[in-house]
């Protein structure tokens, strides 16, 4: 087909060809659903990439099922993570409806479903910030802000004195990470027991304990330390990874609902200025499979993690 | 054009002289499936209340599988659409319960001899 042709066909199809359908496409309908094929094909890969984090999931908590329950009970609130499902459902479901109000060219109430699954993901957020603020006050965030992590050898050090010595005694012990230790560091190797721990969390900020007292878990420090303690050897060493998995697959998901809003924003400012009609409301579809993704992760996510024994 | 818009919107009645150029879910429907979510939210959250040993795990992820369903199926129109976006995700899903079962499987065949030997362990 000549470019002469092309422009033919435009200008002759001018009157029943409107500005949003492609003309290499024959009806709305037709467009839309290539727009959708094209869009789970990108859910599909979302699922792929979440895949990877469910393996290292899987592996863990089959190998090692002392670990998953002991840091889940001792940390995640059950009742904040359920109250964050309702409200992502919640918003799965203005989310479907804004698409059915795009559909039937109900402007005011795409309008208001859009705000309200706005609402939804920052409250989603919100409750989130709550949980990681008290995994932050509790130092059991990531990496050395974790008290558990290998360097820091007895997290429970600095409380009233324990067992002596550390219980990791038939374990390698870790290298010191080179940045803070000295040439001549008499430690270095040879005596766990003298080592201090390297980083046990914000000083200042709250009382350990404190947070999950207040967030209604239940456990205070003296049964999560008996509870600890009573973690084999090697296991006491691997509480760590479960925070590393959590804050990966909630700070994944949590991504997605940050970009999510993004999206949804967008649309607001779009359907504000009346862009969508019931022929072409192909963004507000595809944001709302975005959306609904997001929701379905978090269905997984939180039985897998919340609700463990 | 009319058409196939008169055809795919023949489930719901009344839009008021609008023809959208796709499936339009019912308000009713969408309702009854968001009632429904939380239902099976509140059952696995009292479930997992309960130690069923083994089957705190199937029953928690039987609900998870249920509740996605639902979500794909009505919330994302999986059910009106082409069943070409059905196999993008299925063809996902697929992979991964490949990926996560041969890793397991991989995973648990060695762990007998690594509780052997414990010092070759590591963090």
């Amino acid at each position: 087909m000549s470019t002469a042709t092309t422009e033919e066909t435009t200008q002759s199809h001018g009157a029943d060809h409107p500005p949003f359908l492609a003309h290499h496409f024959d009806t709305p309908e037709q467009q839309n659903t290539a727009a959708k094929l094209g869009m789970w094909v990108f859910l599909g890969t979302e699922v792929l990439m979440f895949g990877g984090l469910f393996c290292a999931y899987s592996i863990f908590r089959h190998n090692h099922p002392a670990v998953f329950a002991f840091a889940a009970e001792s940390y995640l609130n059950v009742k904040l993570g359920a109250l964050n499902t309702i409200i992502l459902i919640t918003s799965s479901l203005t989310m479907a409806w804004g698409v059915r109000a795009a559909q039937l060219e109900q402007r005011k109430t795409l309008i208001i479903c859009l705000i309200l699954t706005l609402m939804g993901a920052a409250g989603f957020m919100v409750v989130k910030t709550i949980e990681y603020n008290a995994k932050w006050d509790e130092h059991v965030f990531v990496g050395f802000v974790n008290k558990y992590n290998g360097y820091n050898v007895d997290p429970y050090a600095q409380l009233p004195p324990a067992q002596p010595g550390p219980p990791t005694s038939e374990l390698p012990i870790p290298p010191s990470p080179p940045f803070k230790q000295s040439a001549g560091d008499a430690n270095a190797g040879s005596d766990v027991s003298k080592i201090q721990p390297r980083f046990n969390g914000p000083t200042g900020l709250a009382v350990p304990g404190a947070a999950s007292e207040a967030a209604g878990i239940g456990n205070n420090d003296a049964q999560i330390e008996a509870r600890y303690r009573s973690l084999s050897d090697q296991d006491q060493w691997r509480v760590s990874t479960f925070f590393s998995i959590y804050f990966l697959m909630t700070g994944l998901h949590g991504l997605h609902v940050l970009v999510g809003m993004g999206l949804i924003s967008w649309l607001l400012y779009r359907s504000a200025r009346g862009d969508f009609n019931s022929q072409w409301y192909t963004p507000v579809d595809l944001i709302g499979l975005y959306w609904h993704l997001v929701d379905l992760i978090w269905i997984f996510l939180f039985p897998l993690l919340y609700l463990i024994h | 054009m009319s058409t196939p818009a008169t055809q795919t919107s023949h489930a719901d009645h009344g839009h008021g002289g609008v023809h959208p150029a796709g499936h339009v879910t019912s308000v009713r429907l969408l309702l009854t499936v968001y009632f429904t979510l939380v239902i099976f939210t509140i059952i696995t959250y009292s479930v997992s209340r309960l130690d069923l040993g083994q089957f705190n795990i199937i029953a928690a992820l039987a609900i998870a599988v249920i509740k996605a369903s639902l979500v794909v199926l009505y919330f994302m129109h999986l059910r009106w659409d082409s069943p070409f976006n059905a196999l993008a995700l299925i063809t996902a899903i697929t992979f991964v319960a490949l990926f996560i079962g041969l890793a397991l499987l991989d995973s648990v065949s060695y762990q007998p001899l690594l509780k052997q030997t414990p010092a070759a362990l590591g963090p």
